[in-house]
């Protein structure tokens, strides 16, 4: 008797995973179309750029590329956690989520680090439309990765406290695909705003 | 003290006579209201029954209470519209000034649109959506929570701006650049974006939600085939929320940054394009329309099936139809500025699809009333909203597809014409839908039925107001009349404007006859009990459980294997063949959870910050809501299980009740 209980329990767990995780996907759907509109506007006002400076004078490639590589180890370091939680690993998760953390945040840094040197020179976000727009999209990224930093450090402590229970997994597994998606978020960034702006 | 206050000062309390009589009003029945909650000691009551609960009917029964008083106040809006084109001719200068005329305008699209025609849409949803589909609840009751209070507190905004700062007077869609910085540098257009930020997230918030329900939390056996239409109707309206309120909230945000960030988004210099906000808008806004009609289509079908007596006609083509109308209504966006000038091939092609939209429509008209063909109808009030329906939304139809000509529409353009058109099809439409779902399933949710007659009073009035008040409307429109003059020259439009203020005073009284009409029917609850739990012989899963609809819903998981799974199972036991019931079993339901509420009210300190330039305020507000969240986020011990035995018990103390 007591088996079938657990056995029911055990497929009750799963659909509430089941349902929690399609509600996330349409979620991270929904934060697709505000990147898309962003984006839009963004391929709008490019040309807004009021005589001043535009893509082609601002942008630096080798940085923007040094960015992206730090974003993508990342999202493996994450991928590396999850596998290590699905097999039961909490340790190995922990570390991977640990990096996962280092390198947002470096990523971070790096992305402040290059909106507080356009401000220095002047190019702020109030210089032209082409600049709002510019600080509005990948700030909005940036937005999101400082909020997924956050969600890391919430998963952590979870996991030292909780270990690895249906909830812990189910959480982490979601955050997987909040920051792979805000990786994809940041290729169309790499493409669109830094490749297309130079080239 | 300016980093404590931000930009509030005295001068934000109201002037006029008008404003200041509203808020006075609101602040008195706020004083009224909490002195007789201390003084029948019912605050434990609120709180553990409605403020805290996670039912999905409950919080329905207080998305529609939100939207009747905001109803209320649209309403009001709407009368001093009215008086002031009906007075302000030639030399008079009407009731209102110039700026507070501009405020009731922004402030009657604003509240119509986001707080009563979607809270009524949100809370006819949560009431029966669930119901319907056999579940126990909506897939995610907390983010229900959430996305109510969320709701709540957008409604509270607009209203908190009578009595501190004022209301945009930048109409209900805000176009800059007189929304911009420049132009509107005050408090109004901060309040018009933030009521609006908020309660859009809620509603965002609320698709996904509605949309995992009905993928995921369906009875056993009820394919997607085999829903009711008003569930579909939800699923493409979800779908449609999914897709258009992001576009809101980038588009809102982006008017923000530039009015708070000193951005050149939509300014009219350093590059900014301020049509780039009109195509934003209305990219959201244009699905946001449909948002609103198709659920009402989907109540329509219902009740037409009902009162028909028969099978609805056509469920696959109304289907189609749905689908054809979510998709078409994304690339129509452009026929609300055909005057922009984006040349004639980008007009000609939006014209024809806005054209298009009339076809699948026109096939759920025809749909409705073959249902009818050759059916015992029973002229009941929701019954009789519907017919009231099918004759103003044809006319408001027909009008929308003259004005997707583009070369006509450069005639109508901004005119009252156009007013009229959308009046037409959004009260004939959307309100006479939610008014008849509101009279059909009022019993299941409160256990008695509304008063017939004086129902059917307020929709003769409704029906005839509305004619009284809008046709003028088309004729001024024809004659030049612009949308939103608080003034106009002696130009023969006066006898017109008066007609449409009487017109106006219908609709007042059908408003007053509805509330008569809940009073009434309050009082003699007794009289119109519902004790069978199927007052209207209904077809579909919510009419097999008694009224009012217990908590856990279905004390066991009906198994449908048809599309009217109610009906059918009467026929069976009407034919001695009544069909073998599962067995009870344990359900897990949710717990009670105040945080949505806390939720809600950190981010008015959100918005109010936001409004008024008290950064500490919105700050707090943030953190507020990010710690909330983790908190929630952090507890997977937000269910209770309900024993089969225990579930035994309760039901048959239900079935007992009315035995």
């Amino acid at each position: 008797m007591s088996i079938v209980a657990g056995q029911e329990h055990r497929v009750e767990e799963h659909e509430a995973t089941a349902t929690k995780t399609l509600g996330f996907w349409i979620y991270l759907m929904t934060d697709c179309i505000l990147f898309a509109s962003l984006f839009a506007t963004y391929i709008v006002l490019r040309e807004g750029t009021y005589g001043g400076p535009g893509g082609r004078e601002l942008f630096e490639l080798p940085f923007v590329l040094l960015e992206t590589i730090i974003l993508l180890a990342s999202s493996f370091t994450c991928g590396l956690s999850l596998l290590a939680a699905r097999k039961g690993l909490v340790k190995p998760a922990i570390i991977g989520l640990g990096a996962t953390f280092v390198l947002g945040a470096i990523f971070l840094t790096l992305e402040l680090g290059e909106f507080l040197k356009l401000m220095g020179e002047g190019h702020s976000w109030q210089a032209s439309a082409f600049l709002s727009a510019f600080f509005t999209l990948v700030g909005t990224h940036g937005l999101h990765i400082a909020v997924g930093l956050l969600w890391v450090l919430v998963m952590i402590i979870q996991l030292v406290r909780q270990g690895l229970t249906s909830g812990t997994i189910r959480r982490l597994g979601m955050f997987g695909l909040f920051w792979h998606f805000l990786d994809i978020i940041w290729i169309f960034i790499f493409t669109i705003v830094y490749l297309m702006g130079v080239i | 003290m300016d980093w404590l206050l931000g930009r509030f000062s005295l001068d934000a309390f109201p002037k006029e006579l008008v404003t200041q009589g509203g808020a006075l009003s609101m602040v008195a029945i706020g004083i009224l209201v909490v002195a007789a909650l201390f003084y029948f000691k019912r605050w434990t009551w609120l709180w553990k029954n409605w403020l805290t609960t996670l039912d999905a009917k409950k919080i329905g029964v207080m998305y529609i209470i939100v939207a009747v008083i905001m109803l209320l106040r649209g309403v009001a809006d709407a009368l001093m519209i009215r008086a002031q084109q009906a007075l302000a001719s030639g030399d008079a200068s009407g009731v209102l000034s110039s700026d507070t005329f501009q405020q009731v305008f922004s402030a009657h699209g604003t509240i119509m649109i986001f707080f009563v025609a979607m809270g009524l849409m949100f809370g006819l949803i949560n009431l029966v959506l669930p119901l319907m589909l056999g579940a126990r609840d909506v897939a995610f009751p907390f983010l229900n929570s959430v996305s109510f209070w969320l709701f709540a507190i957008g409604m509270v905004l607009v209203n908190v701006s009578i009595m501190a700062g004022g209301f945009s007077t930048g109409g209900w869609l805000g176009y800059p650049p007189l929304t911009g910085l420049e132009y509107s540098p005050g408090p109004g257009v901060d309040y018009w974006i933030w009521s609006l930020q908020i309660a859009g997230v809620g509603s965002l918030l609320s698709g996904i939600n509605f949309l995992v329900t009905i993928l995921k939390k369906r009875a056993p056996g009820m394919t997607l085939m085999k829903m009711p239409i008003f569930a579909w109707s939800v699923l493409v309206t979800t779908i449609l929320i999914i897709f258009a309120f992001p576009i809101l909230t980038a588009t809102l945000g982006m008017l923000s940054l530039d009015r708070l960030m000193g951005m050149h988004f939509f300014t009219s210099d350093f590059g900014g394009n301020p049509m780039m906000y009109v195509n934003l808008i209305w990219a959201w806004g244009h699905p946001e329309v449909y948002i609103l009609i198709l659920p009402a289509f989907g109540i329509f079908s219902e009740i037409v099936a009902t009162f028909a007596r028969k099978r609805l006609f056509g469920y696959k083509t109304m289907v189609g139809a749905l689908f054809a109308i979510t998709f078409l209504s994304f690339v129509v966006w452009l026929h609300h500025f055909f005057t922009m000038g984006a040349g004639a091939n980008v007009n000609a092609f939006f014209g024809i699809t806005t054209m298009i939209i009339a076809v699948p429509t026109g096939v759920k008209i025809f749909n409705w009333l073959f249902t009818m063909y050759r059916g015992r109808i029973k002229f009941a009030s929701p019954m009789l909203w519907f017919m009231c329906f099918v004759v103003t939304f044809t006319i408001g139809g027909v009008s929308g597809v003259l004005m997707a000509v583009p070369a006509l529409d450069f005639q109508v353009h901004n005119s009252l014409f156009l007013v009229a058109h959308f009046h037409n099809v959004i009260i004939g439409g959307v309100l006479f839908g939610f008014f008849a779902g509101l009279t059909y399933w009022f019993p299941k949710i409160f256990g008695f039925s509304l008063n017939e007659r004086i129902g059917k009073y307020a929709t003769y009035c409704w029906l005839v107001g509305f004619l009284v008040a809008f046709l003028p409307l088309y004729a001024l429109g024809l004659m030049g009349a612009t949308r939103r003059l608080d003034h106009y020259d002696g130009d023969g439009w006066q006898v017109l404007f008066m007609v449409a203020g009487v017109g106006a005073m219908i609709i007042a009284l059908g408003v007053g006859l509805q509330l008569l009409q809940l009073a009434v029917s309050i009082w003699q609850r007794k009289k119109n009990v519902d004790t069978t739990g199927d007052p209207w012989n209904g077809r579909t899963l919510e009419w097999s459980v008694a009224s009012p609809a217990p908590f856990y819903n279905f004390a066991r998981t009906p198994i449908v294997d048809s599309r009217d799974p109610f009906w059918e199972e009467k026929q069976l036991i009407a034919a001695g063949r009544p069909p073998k019931k599962p067995p009870y079993q344990d359900i897990r339901l949710p717990k009670n959870s105040g945080l949505g509420l806390v939720i809600g009210a950190f981010s008015f300190f959100i918005g109010f910050g936001l409004i008024w330039h008290m950064w500490w305020l919105a700050v707090i507000g943030l953190i507020g809501v990010i710690v909330t969240v983790i908190i929630r986020c952090s507890n997977d011990d937000t269910e209770y299980t309900l024993t089969a035995a225990e579930l035994e018990k309760l039901d048959k103390q239900t079935r007992r009740r009315f035995a």
